[in-house]
């Protein structure tokens, strides 16, 4: 039966064919899927199907992203909403139908292989001057915890340090290596010392310590908040009570080298941390007693050591600021250290070091930040290189169809 | 109420009708009162007197409803009841309140703070949730309806106001607002049309008739004196059976289900109805019915309950490693660090007192280490969810142009539960039909008429287009292929110019509702030139005549309209008055009709006696009218059913495997015809397998003139059968009826399109393409269903039909019941092994059960041979469903396949199955809202169930899954840097962080990328969404997050956890970090490392995301920039606020060289790994979506139209259903042929 075949249909369908037609004339197809189980396989309807001639890698570089306003070039149809009789309905807006201008970026091979190798481009210089840098720097560590308790005090070091008569006082030679660039940073070093307990660290206050006003702040510094008669002590606080009391004094040649202890904290701990109205008051006048003492004539802002000791460590194993020596130190020059060892590191086993440093642009001896770079520099040069290799011995041309999954397993496909 | 204006429609219809609306005269054996005792039975009603149900015992719940959850008293604690359900919202109250007592390493402040947001955002939307139940509710109970005042007044109350015992009137085309007993209608005899869609969801009407005493109660006034009482069972949700009696004068009768009228049950084509209330409110049987609305969780939300006990266990673990660390340390070690002074701790640092010193730690490392447990998580997910509902609401291709109704996502919580979704439950009426029926076709006299394609086929032939035209591009001959195709192939190729021609050629004109007939032959009274114009005439008569429908005139059109049982009696009448013969009038006796030969000439209008109407019932498919025509003679009339009588030659296509109990005939007419009255039979029964195979309904129409003595003879016999008493009556009218209606003479068919609702096939078809499994459960008839499934294309010519159904009548065995189960069991063992020995892998099978046999084979023991035969179906469809099987055979899909089920459904009726199935969704816009308040999302069209699973569903379910996956990996790296650094502080639970930083993590720093990532990322734009249904199976086959991912997640957020700790150790070590000299303190250490803990989660994000607009852009490098801002806003606080932060970036790192390389170096080492894997992934194992990408950045979709469309073509899943199954199977077919055709050729030319 073929009832009323209009020839306007006729012609319709063929040119829904031709225009088919057409455009596959016109375009260079890129590659073949394989042929379908239903139709034999396709020859290229001008004659002359060019080879698929994408590179591996990606024939540009796509790290611009194409700005796309409608998601999708191939529905022309689906342009903004033409005005609706409805008032109901409401305006179209791209961000409400999520088709926002978007920026799609591919992970192509291309963008593969030059992040990887633009790490290792960067990073490996990074290092190597992070490792010049640290190779510049000098450092002088001297541990004298063990060897500045005298022979017959070896057995019991906690008794001696906490004796109040014995001489603590003891004197080294150290031995300059290289030459050393003034200021050369003095830095006690200890370990094993806790300065990040929970305990210790909340054992503070901050408002006692900014101003004269809250003296009588010392909600977190309980056992050290107040004396036995209960007048305040300030400053207050297992951390102030504990604070270094070591000191040091340097010679060359019997001539004492200026140790200057300016500036060795925050300026801005100084100007606004510490208040310069705050005095020191009954401060280790308890029954224990912890560490150094203070001055009670000088303001805390004034009181850098007590400032830096302050400032918490992060590891069990710190060093902090002590002073500087502001003049070059010349290789193999003899420096004579007076020390006096009054704090107690023993009880806990911790160690005592002191430190003669200079610094450079990444701060004090680092080596591992250059290695690190180096290392990780590397790695990405040579997965730069391995993707090369992966895309060379698996070359994938992207949107390659054969690579979907009805392609790759026709049967169960999902 | 103006009693004279409906007095045309006052007929006696049981004078007319034969069967259904006779009233036997006398009480039969088994119509006595029911001895009504016992628990169960004890309902008093005092009719007319609801003041006596004020008090009790009788006082009876008010028709008040409500489907709240809470009301204001119950809304505080059960709201906060169900947030502390979730395990991880326990912890958090757990560490909130701990964090009042010295144990906590935070403040206060930064743990309540969070948990009460996190909280109260999710009661505000509970709350809102349950506001808008409460609305509707009110909308339901404030509806009005007259009810009866006293004094023979009535006046109108709203539905809550109503009483057990209230006489209430209720207007044509108004719901019932309680379970009625009817006492009269505006008939006389007292029966009126019900519509019992939101029960059942049948369209066609039923019939209900008031008891014979109850029928002079038919004016307001004679209620004045009016009272009796009904003794009945108590409060039930059975909805078809109904035991009770009328105690009226002292005298019983006996109510059955015929008598009462339900709630949400609608008056059609009656003017109204006087009913008095028995049972109301939630005494009512739909209310009985109505389960509680379940709270549903999607499966992903349910795994992530499993991750966060993984991480719980997790959390456990290292604050036990934690905390027997400290212990230890506290033990051995704390005597000696006389810094801490250990002679004057608190409980917390006791050294003498280790284990419970470590108890205290133990609390303490469980809040600590809180950051693994995202607490933000949840409200995230809450915000994204719905903002996502935002979108899928405001989507304008899910907005219906007509109504203009939006989707609607009413609970957000099932967003990405759309994208794993595998079997699809289907409701019929109003889901996939509209219910309404379009004349289409006819063949008169074995001349087929009508051009007109159902949509269908106007699918079916686009799906062809397409198909042939890529076959021709692959053949790639240069010649015109329609030019020497067109003879050599037949018939596809000119029905596809056909097709084509019909759908793009002819604007199409305006149509009359249910008409959509096309061709000039038989329109403005052509039909008279055709050579069997004499034919025509029967066939229009027969279509006017042959129905049971009233007329009605409209006011506004000044033409009829009709108002019939059932839509396709009403098509047909339009139908014949486009042909010119308007029925217009029916009287007592009567029918008249308008007839009209040619457009010129004045109607002649026709008077036929109606001396007889042998109705239509499901028994006999059949319907007859006995007519006396103007001059005197008698016809018979007669239309039938002849939908499943085959030719022969389809005999093997189309196997019925237990299609009918074998004593039922296969063909209605055709078997009745008398031997001149097949002429046209063979030509006829061709065109009714084309029309049955385009998916129309199809009647066949015949008649017969009787003689004068013939006729008399009958009707006494059928007179006395009409007569005669007891169960035998029906039995006795079937077989009088039976007699008569023999040698027939055939004039043709029809075929009527149940139309289906826009688009409805190509949706399914996209729907099967995208992997989905579809069933049809309706509780319309077996023909019915399996007609619309013809029309969907869920079956189709050559596919195997199972079908199960048991006539319990025929088995004479003693234990009924027991036989039929056996009988079922055997059936679907049969039919088990068929679908076994099945060799050709492109076999289909679909698996047609009815109610009844579905009883038996949902029950325990046969209900997994029974799923596991339809699962190995094609195509399941189950019919005559009663609401509660609907709801069972969701369960048995959804516990027995383990995969999640989605529901879709109009009516009432689909309540249950809506609830039950993981997605329920209701088709809003009809008259009912039951479905859609019962639904999670709501649509207005069956068609944008496409849209919302394929495209919605699927980006909803990656953008879920990716970001809880993320949402995991940024905590755990941050997270476990907070445990390292535990191991070096002694296990004391100091934190190296700000307490700021820690509060800022998860709420601003690292929230909205992610969010964004929820809420934005689209792997593929929607279109590529809708032409791959392939990429849907992601979803169901939970590609991303599966366990191997998420651990894999997790595993990245552990190797960036260390590693950013250690390098940033290592870096900040003990030497100075700057050129001036000083060494990094904690504040240093921490502000750095974590600096690059906010590089690296928020570059992880970039490297997760595919889809980047303004907004991704803005959130993720607006976060980086938010925390350099925050760290020198935070840095200018006085000290006394930000502590050692103060000035950090300004003065202390800012300045360091070291700090930057430290970012630069732990970013990058942190996420070249995860590169590494997406780039391995893409170049050895790409996935569906990334090679289209690429084919989209690379617009090869453009430049090579002929591979993207192959490969569209391809990605559809291979199905046995919708119409591309149907063309696959033409095209076998045709190859064949063409095979044959070869080798036949071939043979000639060797010969």
């Amino acid at each position: 039966m073929r009832p009323t075949t209009t020839p306007e249909g006729t012609r319709r369908v063929q040119r829904l064919w031709l225009t088919g037609a057409e455009k596959t004339l016109l375009s260079i197809p890129t590659s073949f899927s394989p042929p379908s189980s239903l139709l034999p396989p396709p020859t290229s309807p001008n004659g002359s199907g060019l080879p698929a001639a994408r590179s591996p890698l990606g024939s540009h570089l796509d790290l611009f992203c194409d700005i796309n306003p409608m998601g999708d070039s191939t529905s022309p149809s689906d342009g903004p909403a033409e005005p609706r009789r409805k008032s109901k309905k409401p305006k179209y807006s791209r961000f409400t139908q999520q088709e926002l201008p978007a920026c799609k970026p591919l992970l192509t091979p291309m963008i593969v292989v030059t992040t990887f190798a633009l790490i290792g481009i960067i990073f490996i210089p990074i290092g190597l001057a992070s490792l010049s840098a640290s190779e510049q720097v000098v450092e002088i560590v001297y541990q004298y915890d063990v060897d500045c308790i005298p022979e017959q005090s070896q057995n019991d070091k906690v008794a001696f340090i906490q004796s109040s008569v014995t001489n603590k006082t003891c004197t080294r030679t150290l031995t300059v290596p290289r030459h050393m660039d003034g200021p050369v940073h003095i830095y006690y070093e200890l370990d094993n010392f806790y300065q990040n307990h929970r305990r210790y660290v909340k054992s503070r206050s901050d408002k006692q310590l900014r101003s004269k006003a809250s003296e009588k702040v010392t909600t977190n510094c309980a056992p050290e908040a107040t004396t036995s008669d209960g007048s305040v002590i300030v400053p207050c606080g297992l951390i102030a009570w504990s604070l270094f009391n070591d000191t040091y004094s340097f010679a060359i040649d019997s001539k004492t080298i200026e140790v200057n202890k300016k500036n060795i904290a925050w300026q801005s701990d100084k100007e606004h941390k510490f208040g310069n109205d705050v005095y020191p008051k009954n401060f280790q006048m308890g029954g224990l007693i912890g560490g150094a003492k203070l001055n009670a004539s000088i303001p805390l802002s004034e009181q850098e050591d007590l400032i830096v000791w302050m400032r918490t460590a992060a590891l069990p194993k710190f060093r902090k600021l002590y002073g500087r020596i502001e003049t070059d130190l010349d290789a193999n020059e003899q420096i004579t250290v007076t020390i006096q060892n009054n704090y107690n590191t023993y009880s806990f086993e911790g160690k005592k070091k002191l430190v003669l440093s200079t610094t450079s642009w990444i701060g004090g001896k680092n080596d591992f930040l250059g290695t690190a770079y180096l290392t990780v520099g590397s790695l990405c040069l040579f997965l730069a290189m391995a993707f090369i290799v992966l895309y060379l011995l698996k070359p994938r041309t992207l949107g390659d169809p054969s690579y979907l999954s009805w392609n790759r397993n026709p049967d169960g496909h999902y | 109420m103006a009693p004279g204006r409906r007095r045309h429609e006052r007929l006696r219809w049981s004078k007319l009708y034969t069967f259904s609306c006779l009233r036997p005269t006398v009480v039969t054996d088994d119509e006595l009162p029911h001895p009504l005792q016992g628990p169960g039975y004890s309902r008093l009603v005092h009719c007319n007197q609801p003041g006596l149900h004020q008090k009790k015992p009788l006082n009876y719940c008010t028709n008040h409803i409500s489907t709240t959850k809470y009301n204001i008293i119950t809304f505080l604690p059960k709201a906060i009841f169900e947030q502390f359900r979730r395990v991880a919202n326990v912890y958090f109250l757990l560490t909130a309140s701990l964090s009042l007592t010295p144990v906590t390493p935070f403040s206060a402040v930064s743990m309540i703070a969070p948990l009460a947001f996190v909280v109260g955002l999710s009661m505000a939307k509970e709350a809102m949730e349950d506001w808008n139940r409460f609305v509707q509710d009110m909308k339901v109970n404030s509806r009005k309806v007259s009810v009866h005042n006293g004094e023979g007044r009535f006046g109108y109350k709203h539905w809550q106001e109503i009483r057990v015992g209230d006489v209430v009137r209720v207007e044509k085309d108004q719901f019932f607002p309680a379970d009625l007993l009817l006492l009269s209608s505006s008939y006389e005899d007292g029966i009126c049309y019900v519509e019992t869609m939101n029960l059942d969801g049948e369209t066609n009407l039923k019939v209900k008739r008031s008891l014979e005493v109850t029928l002079p109660l038919d004016g307001d006034a004679s209620f004045r004196h009016f009272a009796s009482t009904i003794r009945c069972e108590d409060p039930n949700p059975n909805l078809y059976t109904f035991v009770g009696n009328f105690e009226c004068e002292k005298k019983v009768y006996a109510l059955d289900p015929g008598q009462i009228l339900l709630r949400d049950s609608k008056l059609r084509n009656t003017t109204y109805v006087y009913g008095v209330a028995i049972f109301t409110g939630h005494d009512s049987k739909v209310m009985q019915n109505a389960t509680e609305s379940p709270s549903k969780r999607s499966r992903i939300e349910k795994k992530m309950d499993n991750i966060i006990y993984v991480l719980f266990t997790f959390l456990i673990l290292i604050s036990l490693i934690s905390s027997i660390g400290y212990g230890v340390l506290t033990k051995f070690g704390m005597p000696h660090w006389w810094y801490l002074q250990p002679s004057a701790t608190s409980y917390v640092y006791d050294a003498s007192k280790p284990v419970l010193s470590g108890f205290y730690h133990l609390l303490t490392a469980l809040i600590l280490y809180g950051y693994l447990i995202p607490i933000s998580l949840y409200v995230s997910i809450e915000v994204v969810k719905v903002l996502q509902a935002t979108f899928i609401n405001q989507d304008i291709h899910m907005r219906d142009e007509d109504t203009g109704n939006p989707a609607q996502a009413r609970t957000s919580n099932l967003n990405e539960e759309l994208g794993q979704v595998d079997t699809i439950l289907s409701d019929k009426t109003g889901t996939l039909t509209c219910n309404q029926m379009d004349f289409l076709r006819c063949s008169i006299a074995g001349v087929p008429y009508g051009v007109g394609s159902s949509e269908v086929e106007i699918a079916a032939v686009k799906q062809i287009a397409s198909e042939v035209s890529g076959t021709i591009e692959q053949h790639s001959s240069t010649q015109d292929f329609w030019e020497d195709s067109g003879d050599g192939f037949g018939s596809p190729e000119c029905e596809l110019e056909v097709g084509i021609a019909r759908m793009v050629g002819k604007p199409h004109r305006p149509t009359t509702k249910g008409f959509s007939f096309e061709d000039d032959r038989l329109i403005h009274g052509n039909w008279a030139k055709e050579p069997n114009a004499g034919t025509i005439l029967v066939f229009l008569r027969v279509l006017a005549l042959c129905h049971t429908a009233i007329a009605e005139p409209n006011e506004k059109t000044g033409g009829f309209t009709y108002e019939a049982e059932s839509p396709d009696e009403a098509a047909f009448l339009v139908a014949a008055r486009e042909f010119g013969f308007e029925f217009c009038k029916r009287t007592q006796s009567s029918v008249f009709i308008r007839e009209r030969y040619s457009p010129s000439e004045d109607p002649v209008e026709r008077e036929f006696k109606v001396l007889n109407i042998l109705e239509f019932n499901s028994k006999r498919k059949r319907m007859s009218v006995i007519l006396r025509d103007e001059a005197g003679q008698i016809i018979l009339l007669c239309k039938g059913a002849d939908r499943f009588d085959l030719a022969p030659k389809e005999a093997s296509f189309f196997f019925f495997f237990f299609f009918f109990p074998p004593h039922e005939p296969n063909s209605i007419i055709l078997d009745r015809l008398s031997k001149n009255g097949r002429t046209y039979e063979i030509e006829t029964i061709k065109h009714l397998n084309e029309y049955g195979e385009a998916g129309l309904r199809t009647l066949a129409l015949a008649y017969r003139v009787l003689d004068e003595s013939e006729y008399s003879a009958w009707n006494t016999e059928f007179l006395k059968a009409k007569t005669t008493i007891g169960h035998h009556r029906e039995a006795e009218l079937e077989r009088v009826s039976d007699t008569i209606e023999r040698d027939l003479i055939l004039v043709g068919a029809t075929a009527v399109e149940d139309k289906l609702q826009k688009g409805v096939p190509q949706c399914i078809d996209k729907l099967a393409q995208a992997g989905l499994k579809i069933w049809v459960l309706t509780g319309d008839k077996m023909e019915t269903a399996i007609n619309i499934g013809f029309a969907c294309s869920l079956l189709r010519q050559g596919m195997k039909q199972i079908c199960l159904s048991v006539d319990s009548s025929n088995i004479l065995s003693l234990n009924k019941e027991k036989a039929a189960k056996e009988n079922t069991l055997m059936q679907i063992t049969d039919a088990h092994e068929m679908v076994k020995l099945e060799k050709d892998p492109n076999a289909a099978f679909a698996l047609i059960i009815d109610g009844k046999t579905l009883t038996y084979a949902l029950e325990d023991d046969l209900k997994n041979q029974f799923l596991s035969l339809a699962v190995n179906c094609a195509s399941v469809i189950c019919c005559r469903v009663s609401p509660k099987q609907k709801a069972l055979v969701t369960r048995l899909v959804k516990e027995g396949t383990g995969k999640t089920t989605l529901a879709i459904g109009d009516g009432a009726n689909d309540v249950g199955m809506i609830q039950e199935a993981d997605i329920g969704v209701g088709i809003s816009g009809v008259e009912g809202m039951q479905a859609v308040m019962a639904s999670d999302f709501s649509i207005s069209q069956f068609r944008f169930l496409e849209r919302l699973l394929v495209v919605h569903g699927h980006w909803c379910y990656k953008r879920i899954a990716q970001m809880i996956c993320y949402f995991f990996y940024k905590n755990i790296a941050f997270g476990l840097t907070i445990f390292y650094f535990e191991a070096y502080t002694g296990f004391s639970g100091q934190s190296v962080y700000d307490d700021w930083y820690m509060l800022l993590f998860n709420v601003v720093l690292t929230s909205l990328p992610v969010i964004s990532l929820g809420v934005f990322e689209q792997d593929v734009s929607s279109e590529v969404c809708l032409q791959f249904p392939a990429l849907y199976q992601q979803g169901p086959r939970n590609l991303f997050f599966d366990w191997y991912r998420i651990f894999g997640w997790m595993g990245n957020g552990l190797y960036s956890s260390i590693a950013i700790y250690f390098l940033s150790i290592q870096i900040f070590y003990n030497q100075a970090f700057r050129a001036d000299g000083q060494t990094a303190d904690m504040a240093a250490v921490g502000t750095s490392m974590f600096t690059c803990i906010v590089w690296t989660v928020n570059l992880q994000i970039v490297l997760t995301m595919s889809h980047f607009t303004w907004i991704q852009h803005l959130f993720v490098w607006g976060s980086i920039a938010t925390w350099y801002l925050f760290l020198i806003a935070y840095g200018m606080f006085s000290p006394v606020i930000s502590g050692n932060a103060y000035r950090i970036l300004s003065e202390a790192l800012g300045p360091a060289p070291i700090y930057w390389a430290a970012t630069l170096l732990a970013t990058l080492s942190c996420n070249s790994p995860y590169l590494v894997y997406i780039a391995f992934q893409r170049a050895l194992n790409p996935l569906d979506h990334h090679v289209i990408q690429e084919i989209k950045h690379y617009r090869k979709d453009v430049e090579d139209q002929h591979m993207w469309k192959r490969e569209r073509s391809k990605a559809r899943q291979r199905t046995k259903i919708g119409f591309t199954a149907r063309v696959d199977a033409k095209i076998r077919q045709l190859k064949r042929k063409l095979q044959k055709k070869v080798s036949s050729l071939s043979i000639q030319t060797q010969s």
